[in-house]
């Protein structure tokens, strides 16, 4: 936007020297108007020198200094030094590539992940799409093919609170699953997601997600109601009847100015692969607690978060089954570059209440900028089977373009 | 479908039924920073209430979008910003959920306040983030100069006016009350700083770069080896043989840094450790936008009288 307000300033700056000697030839009809008009155009000039010695970063001009050829010829400067050197770019959205390298060793039969892999390449594209929208696509690249991962446009400026969002969109089912891999605190997902909630990919599909702020002197509240296709890792549509609805109750409150409490509850209910009628539902309770303080804000932080997961899946033959599964995780930043952190986890399977999957995590991760970090994580999990698994993952995240800003 | 349909339908429902708010009698401003907020309240009186979202002891570029500042945001009737990129990495998500059309980029409810002042450090050339965390719009600390708090102040004044005209002489008048002090004060400074004008000094970050200018004091380095890069062996001991060889003494930090590094290098170097105010309330005697230069010049010139012995 800058650029070309630079250059419009520009030519307008140029106009007005030309305007000047052009008005004092004039005959001396009504000399009192010609001077204020002399005087108006001569603070309009005044005005623009001054801004555009401010955009090039020189000192503001002295008021009363008639402009001579520098501001003229500092034009194209200016609209050189705002970095963009090309106005066909102005609009262009904002645009980053985000990577992920995983790699695992040891050894888990139930697990096909292999040892080394680009696991997936993001493109991401923000940009405002007119007063009243925003749009954010985020297209994935991975083993499986290029898929859009999400895309959604967002109505800003409706009244009452609301916040529309159309599009593909991951839904707002707890916490993990908002969450793209790179905003991960750890290599992997919890047990819970990988059993109950889709895995990494989760509950992700096309629809339309309306969310209201409750405001109140005493809690940031937010509910969600969101409509999908019921086409995703979790829920598996075979009419247009077949909804898929997920909603959402937040509340936050700051205890201190570097502490606070994050507590959500989710509701999922749709279809299912399995045949058609039969529905699946999910509830889920999560709840973060963090600490910043913020004269130290680089430096230290922690983050302790918990999710609660039950699941409701009807079956063709014999009892609803229902399964429950939670993690436990605690993460600690102990210097500027470096975090550690522990996860607990507990899951048991959607299709069969009797078997129960059990794992514990520990994390290093370290961070050499924001827009790189390197991860190592052992992960110990027992499966209901009896089998036992001891894995070490790793993994290597880095982003390149725009500098994104994450939803706390 | 059908159900699909309804949700649909209520939900475009509720959106026709509601009208715009009625404008408030006082302007709800709110501000990125301490700064912009106490000139917010210097220009706006009691015709304005002033909430600061970043505190003046918290690194402006890291703080996190919280919630309770969606809601902030959610009811405003004005968002003053510092621009420049400077809250690239946290403002944008309260916005987006702010749900306040007024205070969108690009709306009358939203103020840039980097717009009309003195920017230094515009990058030119090819701009890389191996040059760690550059600012391609200029450094973000432009506010730390009186010439540019005037600059912003008279901004803020403009902006009120245009929200809220009925008190446009109100805020005149206020900004020019503020202008006359800041002037009165900037003189006093000015003067104070005088003696000492060209005396080599050493900061953290890059956060003084209109600050030094201003004062007359020449930044030979950096405890940072490049913005946003923690500091290095390597370049601290380049830093400490800089220092010794030109004789710089002083090594200015923010309150938000570390302060191991820059005090194990003043001790090789003989020096002393300046924590400055960057913002107001980054110490607590720093409590409006005058008192935080009047706080940062009587350190730095009791500092530069005790080295000097002038």
């Amino acid at each position: 936007m800058r650029f070309p307000i630079a250059r419009s300033l520009g030519l307008i700056f140029a106009l007005g020297l030309v305007a000047e000697p052009a008005l004092a030839q004039q005959p001396p009809a009504d000399a009192a108007a010609l001077r204020a008009e002399v005087t108006s155009l001569r603070q309009q000039l005044d005005a623009l020198e001054a801004r555009l010695a401010a955009l090039e970063g020189a000192p503001a001009a002295a008021p009363a200094a008639p402009a001579a050829a520098p501001p003229v010829a500092a034009a194209p400067v200016v609209t050189g030094a705002s970095g963009t050197a090309d106005t066909s770019k102005v609009f262009n959205p904002d645009t980053s590539i985000l990577a992920n390298f995983a790699g695992v060793a040891g050894k888990n039969p139930m697990s096909d992940q292999p040892s080394l892999e680009l696991t997936e390449v993001e493109a991401a594209f923000q940009a405002v799409v007119d007063p009243y929208a925003r749009a954010d696509f985020f297209l994935s690249a991975n083993p499986e093919g290029l898929e859009v991962e999400e895309g959604f446009i967002t109505f800003t400026s409706l009244p009452r609170n609301l916040l529309l969002k159309v599009g593909k969109m991951r839904a707002q089912f707890g916490k993990v699953n908002t969450l793209h891999t790179h905003v991960m605190p750890t290599v992997d997902r919890p047990l819970v997601t990988e059993n109950l909630v889709g895995g990494e990919e989760g509950l992700s599909d096309s629809g339309i997600s309306l969310s209201k702020l409750l405001p109140n002197p005493i809690l940031f509240v937010e509910a969600t109601g969101e409509v999908f296709r019921g086409h995703s890792n979790v829920f598996e549509s075979s009419s247009r009847s077949e909804l898929n609805y997920v909603g959402r109750l937040r509340a936050y409150r700051d205890i201190t100015e570097g502490s606070n409490i994050d507590i959500g509850t989710s509701f999922a209910t749709g279809p299912t692969s399995l045949a058609s009628g039969l529905s699946k539902q999910l509830m889920g309770v999560d709840a973060t607690f963090r600490y910043r303080p913020l004269r130290r804000a680089i430096y230290k932080r922690f983050q302790a978060r918990t999710e609660l997961i039950w699941s409701r899946q009807a079956l063709q033959t014999g009892p609803r089954q229902k399964a429950f599964g939670y993690y436990g995780l605690g993460e600690y930043q102990f210097a500027r570059r470096w975090y550690i952190g522990g996860r607990y986890d507990q899951s048991g399977r959607l299709l069969d209440e009797s078997q129960k999957d059990r794992g514990g995590s520990v994390f290093l991760t370290y961070w050499p900028s924001e827009f790189s970090q390197i991860r190592g994580q052992y992960r110990r999990t027992n499966y209901d089977e009896g089998t036992k698994a001891n894995e070490f993952l790793f993994q290597f995240n880095f982003a390149i373009g725009a500098h994104g800003a994450h939803v706390f | 479908m059908r159900s699909a349909l309804r949700f649909l339908t209520l939900s475009l429902l509720a959106i026709a039924a509601s009208a715009a708010p009625a404008a408030a009698q006082t302007l709800r401003v709110v501000t990125t920073t301490a700064d912009l907020g106490s000139l917010a309240q210097e220009v706006g009186g009691d015709k304005v209430t002033v909430v600061s979202l970043a505190k003046g002891y918290q690194d402006p570029h890291f703080v996190d979008p919280k919630p309770s500042f969606i809601l902030e945001v959610s009811r405003a009737n004005l968002l003053i910003a510092i621009g420049r990129e400077l809250e690239i990495g946290w403002l944008p998500p309260l916005i987006n959920n702010s749900r306040n059309a007024k205070v969108q980029p690009g709306s009358a409810g939203y103020l840039d306040a980097s717009a009309n002042v003195k920017i230094l450090e515009i990058p030119t050339g090819q701009i890389t983030r191996a040059m760690g965390d550059v600012h391609p719009a200029g450094n973000p600390h432009y506010w730390l100069e009186p010439d540019n708090g005037r600059r912003i102040a008279a901004a803020i004044r403009d902006k009120m006016s245009e929200l809220s005209p009925a008190n446009k002489a109100y805020f005149a008048q206020r900004y020019s009350d503020f202008d006359r002090r800041l002037s009165d004060a900037q003189k006093r400074w000015e003067a104070a700083m005088l003696p000492y004008k060209g005396t080599k000094i050493v900061t953290y970050h890059r956060s003084w770069p209109n600050f030094m200018e201003h004062f007359g004091l020449d930044v030979i380095g950096y405890v940072e080896p490049k913005p946003g890069v923690p500091p290095s062996p390597t370049h601290t001991l380049e830093l400490i043989a800089e220092m010794k060889r030109v004789g710089a003494k002083v090594i200015v930090v923010e309150p938000y840094f570390d302060l191991k590094t820059a005090q194990s290098i003043a001790s090789q170097v003989g020096g002393t450790v300046l924590v400055l105010a960057p913002s107001v309330g980054g110490v607590k005697e720093a409590t409006d936008y005058l008192q935080l230069f009047e706080y940062d010049i009587n350190l730095l010139t009791s500092t530069f009288k005790k080295i000097s012995g002038k």
